[in-house]
């Protein structure tokens, strides 16, 4: 059975900031689905491989050559906060 | 009749004989969408100057004697998770309300390259999370049949546009029946190719194991003449398939001689409305007086679909969408603390409750000590589906079955309830599961006049003979021409 704490703790991993309603309409929604999925439960799975994809390819390689890429103007031209060199993020270091 | 109400073939003959100019076809169109797509609301973005000035160079082109693209002056809609260079794509999010993309998708540049007309951009829920077109922020779109009823989603406002015949054809994205669906609500052809068939660079990824773009049109001929320009190998996405695109329009029109149709009994289970399951039967007699073989099929798995689904789509969708962090693009919260605070600032204030609930629920079930239980029981269960498929594929040529369970439902009535909301993909979602092509053709209309849709699926790679089995029972009805009243 889910939580509160449990929402507020998934939140945080998901960088999501919550209100209180939101938490709480979150814990009853999110709990009928996992109450739903439970039924997955009842099927027999031993020995069966997971399949994460169904793409019939693997280990795609190309050749590690030199090509043009993306302008730094047109990469930053959405950024919310930029100074038209690199992307503006607040400091994450004190100053020593 | 005028130009709108045209397939896009009758559209691409005319103007090859000349009976009207990629000019005038587009703005028909455009001057359609001023007169309806107030009441519908397929589009958020209209790009009529541009798509004037292409259709312009077509005329001209053709004027001067120079080889055409393949659909020459014929009006293309995009969905708005289709990266398109210069012109705004929103997710339908508040994220992305102001995103101009650098960069075309690979599929845009095949349109560009065919000498399409890209018309506009259509509605769709938040990131492609949803089955109504409901969950968009950016706009609500309408079932052009019952404007109280939604168009189905998530390419709702796709399927919308090309059933008010505000564009020939349109482009989706199908993560679990959300091309397929909307066809069946608003009467349209759509189609989800063969994981791999099609390349998703530049669609904005929400569960990049099951996404996949695809094209709609009024009729099965529109249909292929699309998915001819859209598929092909990209080696921008490692997981787009090396192999020759056949001409579906070439072979269209060839009936399959001992075609077997597998029907699927779990697909007529509870929980079935009794038109579309009538309707759906007397597709399935058009087809035995044809000569087919029909044959009963079992998808033993297929009730886990939406169970599994759910893992698998959140879980890649809550690792997709860690990407907006209010730095590189998208929203920034205005007012925060730190750099943590502006993340999960920016993130509450950018996504929508469905987004937000699918990352939740995706990010609980890969962490740590529930994704055993979750999300890899999901992917083991995935692959049973998957076999399923596998055995039924040796006994039958297609399996047939509705779309949806029931027809268009009204705006509202499902929004407070998202189980509820899921359980509409109940038939979609494992065709992508297991990576399949499949495909929604109007099949007939309940007593409402509501349009209910026939869904066909196919072996990976199949979709030449899926077009034809489709094209077989579209010739021996009237439905695919039937356009709602404006």
């Amino acid at each position: 059975m889910l939580n509160k704490d449990d929402v507020e703790k998934v939140a945080g991993l998901a960088r999501l900031k919550l209100t209180d309603d939101e938490i709480a309409e979150m814990t009853k929604k999110l709990g009928q689905v996992i109450d739903y999925v439970a039924m997955l439960d009842e099927v027999d799975v031993s020995g069966v491989e997971p399949m994460a994809h169904v793409a019939d390819v693997a280990n795609v390689f190309r050749e590690d050559a030199v090509r043009e890429s993306l302008p730094r103007e047109d990469a930053l031209a959405n950024a919310p906060k930029s100074d038209g060199k690199y992307f503006l993020v607040p400091q994450i270091l004190e100053n020593t | 009749m005028s130009i709108t109400e045209l397939t896009a073939g009758k559209i691409q003959d005319g103007l090859q004989s000349g009976s009207f100019s990629a000019v005038e076809v587009t703005q028909s169109f455009l001057d359609a969408i001023t007169a309806h797509d107030g009441q519908v609301g397929s589009f958020l973005t209209v790009s009529g100057d541009s798509a004037l000035e292409q259709a312009a160079a077509v005329d001209s082109k053709r004027q001067s004697g120079e080889p055409l693209g393949a659909l020459a002056g014929v009006p293309v809609a995009l969905k708005d998770n289709i990266c398109t260079l210069g012109t705004k794509t929103t997710c339908a999010s508040r994220m992305l309300e102001n995103f101009v993309p650098p960069y075309d998708a690979h599929i845009v540049s095949r349109l560009r390259d065919a000498d399409a007309v890209l018309i506009g951009k259509t509605n769709l829920d938040e990131y492609a999370m949803g089955s109504s077109t409901e969950n968009s922020s950016l706009g609500e779109t309408k079932n052009p049949w019952d404007l109280k009823r939604a168009p189905g989603g998530s390419s709702g406002g796709s399927a919308a546009s090309v059933a008010a015949r505000l564009t020939p054809l349109s482009v989706g994205s199908d993560t679990g029946g959300s091309i397929r669906q909307p066809a069946s609500f608003c009467g349209v052809v759509g189609m989800k190719p063969t994981y791999g068939r099609v390349s998703r660079y530049g669609l904005v990824a929400f569960a990049s194991s099951l996404d996949q773009i695809g094209p709609f049109a009024t009729d099965v001929h529109g249909t292929a003449s699309l998915l001819e320009v859209l598929a092909g190998h990209d080696e921008r996405d490692s997981t787009s398939v090396d192999r020759p695109v056949p001409e579906y329009t070439k072979s269209l029109e060839q009936p399959l001689v001992g075609l077997s149709i597998g029907v699927v009994k779990e697909h007529f289970a509870e929980g079935l409305d009794a038109e579309v399951a009538s309707t759906i039967h007397s597709a399935i007699d058009v087809y035995r007086s044809l000569g087919a073989e029909i044959v009963d099929v079992s998808l033993p798995h297929s009730k886990y679909g939406i169970a599994v689904y759910y893992l698998i789509a959140c879980s890649e969708a809550s690792s997709n969408l860690a990407r907006y962090d209010g730095a590189h693009y998208g929203r920034r919260a205005s007012e925060f603390e730190n750099m943590v605070d502006m993340y999960a600032t920016s993130r509450a204030e950018g996504f929508g409750d469905e987004v937000k609930r699918r990352i939740m629920l995706g990010v609980y079930a890969l962490s740590e000590g529930y994704s055993d239980q979750y999300y890899v029981k999901a992917l083991q269960v995935r692959r049973l589906i998957r076999n399923d498929f596998d055995e039924a594929f040796k006994k039958v040529d297609v399996v047939v079955g509705p779309t949806c369970p029931g027809p268009a439902f009204r705006i509202g009535e499902l929004v407070d309830d998202p189980l509820q909301m899921y359980l509409a993909d109940v038939y979609t979602i494992s065709a992508n599961l297991a990576g399949l092509p499949g495909i929604s053709i109007p099949a007939g209309f309940n007593s409402a006049g509501l349009p209910i849709g026939l869904q066909l699926m196919a072996a990976p790679f199949v979709e030449e003979k899926l077009l034809r089995a489709a094209r077989m029972v579209e010739s021996q009805t009237d439905f695919h021409t039937k356009a709602p009243t404006l």
